[in-house]
């Protein structure tokens, strides 16, 4: 099991671009396991968020600590799954023998067991451009799960996927829990979100609007913006 | 086309200075293209994923050097070369090294220009994945150099065609010298100039034919890679 990025604390984080605060002091403590979903309406800086706390983006203020680690020290401890799934110019073992090269020279059973588990075992040797989106982020997030992160990010990883492989991710993502690591997703899906969510981390204007447990969240929304969201009267 | 038959006649059948001339200009391009490669693509690489002041000029000055005129090249090579220039006491003028040097001078702005471009895209997509993998420093410089390999690869086969048919440099250092400097594009020109128009028109079958191959082979790689999406 792998050890522990609890509690991840986010203190007045802010991030400009272009002379706008797109995130404008988050607040932010996430101490239960399982999984947060992070929803709010388009810009609102979810994606800016993740990305911060998985160390691709610098704020220009405020603290992020996970456990006791800063996000520099954690980062090999965090695995992050992006919306366009990058897949190096190689077969689909290849994929993953590169994220995990000792892994490949001693263990490379399971290598072909990582590719079982989402069902590519079969593409092994093909080019992995060559598969289909809804197979790509499949072994994107096999490519990720390798090093047994402590924390999961993604970012919008299952948008535009075929119902078929939205649900194997959610169904590993699950299993993935259940080893321990923390999954923070990034969705506008909400099927999707109470599907999986056990909290809700709710995002409008680079703040917190609301964090509340999932059943909470899509039974009374406390905040207007949210209700709004939920409503459909923002658009996703 | 009584020169063609007769230009013809000496390829089939293996005219001595006519393959003379030929192994002179491959082998020359060769080497050149071999250092040309070692300087451009880690030149190239490194422009390409490195950030300092200045950058952006330097890879300015790579473009433009890619059309720098061949005649100019030869020139400052000549000078460099000469028996006053601070290379003379060498005594490399005239001589296929020079013609090699003229030649990495020209194609290596080509191969690193090239491969720049090619570098640099493929870091921007690859950068947050391999941020979040943690590939860094060599390994990542590895990976683009494998994950580029087609594109690199015809990177270095339009270095070759212009190293291959190259004339004003290779003249001006070369000197074109009977059995010593003469290559393909000099002795055309030189053959031409004197009315021999067989062993101009076969020395420029073979060129043509070799240059329809490079570019053949360019596309084939191009092709192959896409079609497996390596490109």
């Amino acid at each position: 099991m792998p050890d522990s990025l609890l509690p991840i604390r986010i203190s007045d984080l802010r991030l400009n671009k272009r002379d706008r605060a797109v995130l404008d002091g988050v607040d932010l403590t996430i101490q239960e396991p399982g999984i947060t979903v992070i929803m709010g309406p388009n810009g609102a800086g979810k994606s800016l968020l993740l990305r911060c706390l998985h160390g691709l983006i610098q704020p220009d203020h405020g603290q992020i600590t996970l456990g006791q680690l800063k996000v520099t020290d954690s980062r090999n401890q965090q695995a992050m799954v992006f919306q366009q799934p990058v897949l190096l110019r190689r077969t689909v073992l290849q994929n993953l023998a590169f994220a995990a090269p000792e892994m490949a020279r001693t263990e490379p059973k399971r290598l072909m067991q990582a590719l079982e588990s989402v069902l590519l075992a079969h593409l092994a040797d093909q080019p992995a451009r060559m598969l289909s989106g809804g197979e790509q982020q499949r072994l994107s997030l096999a490519r990720a799960l390798l090093g047994k992160p402590a924390l999961l990010l993604l970012d919008e990883a299952t948008a535009s996927l075929d119902p078929a492989s939205v649900l194997l991710i959610e169904s590993l993502l699950k299993t993935q829990i259940a080893r321990g690591t923390k999954v923070i997703l990034v969705s506008h899906d909400q099927g999707q979100a109470r599907r999986l969510a056990d909290e809700i981390v709710f995002i409008s204007n680079g703040q917190v609007a609301e964090q509340s447990p999932a059943d909470a969240f899509f039974a009374a929304p406390r905040t207007p913006v949210a209700k709004a969201y939920l409503a459909g009267e923002i658009p996703c | 086309m009584d020169a063609l038959a007769e230009a013809f006649r000496l390829i089939i059948t293996l005219d001595a200075d006519l393959y003379e001339i030929l192994w002179l200009s491959i082998r020359v391009s060769l080497v050149a293209l071999a250092i040309a490669a070692v300087i451009g693509l880690p030149l190239g690489t490194y422009l390409a994923i490195t950030h300092f002041p200045g950058r952006k000029l330097c890879i300015l000055l790579l473009n433009a050097l890619m059309g720098m005129p061949p005649v100019v090249v030869g020139l400052m090579v000549y000078l460099l070369l000469s028996r006053s220039g601070p290379l003379g006491w060498m005594g490399l003028l005239y001589t296929p090294t020079a013609m090699i040097i003229a030649q990495v001078v020209l194609i290596t702005p080509i191969i690193a220009a090239l491969s720049n471009q090619v570098i640099e895209s493929l870091h921007q997509e690859y950068h947050d994945t391999f941020y979040s993998m943690g590939v860094t420093g060599r390994r990542a410089v590895a990976a683009y150099l494998v994950d580029a390999r087609y594109a690199l690869t015809t990177c270095i086969l339009a270095g070759f065609g212009r190293a291959i048919a190259e004339v004003g440099a290779v003249i001006i250092v070369g000197g074109n010298i009977d059995h010593l400097t003469r290559v393909m594009t000099t002795a055309i020109a030189l053959e031409t100039s004197k009315g021999n128009l067989t062993l101009a028109l076969a020395l420029g079958a073979v060129l043509l034919t070799m240059s329809l191959l490079v570019n053949a082979l360019v596309i084939g790689v191009r092709e192959y890679a896409e079609k497996r999406q390596y490109a």
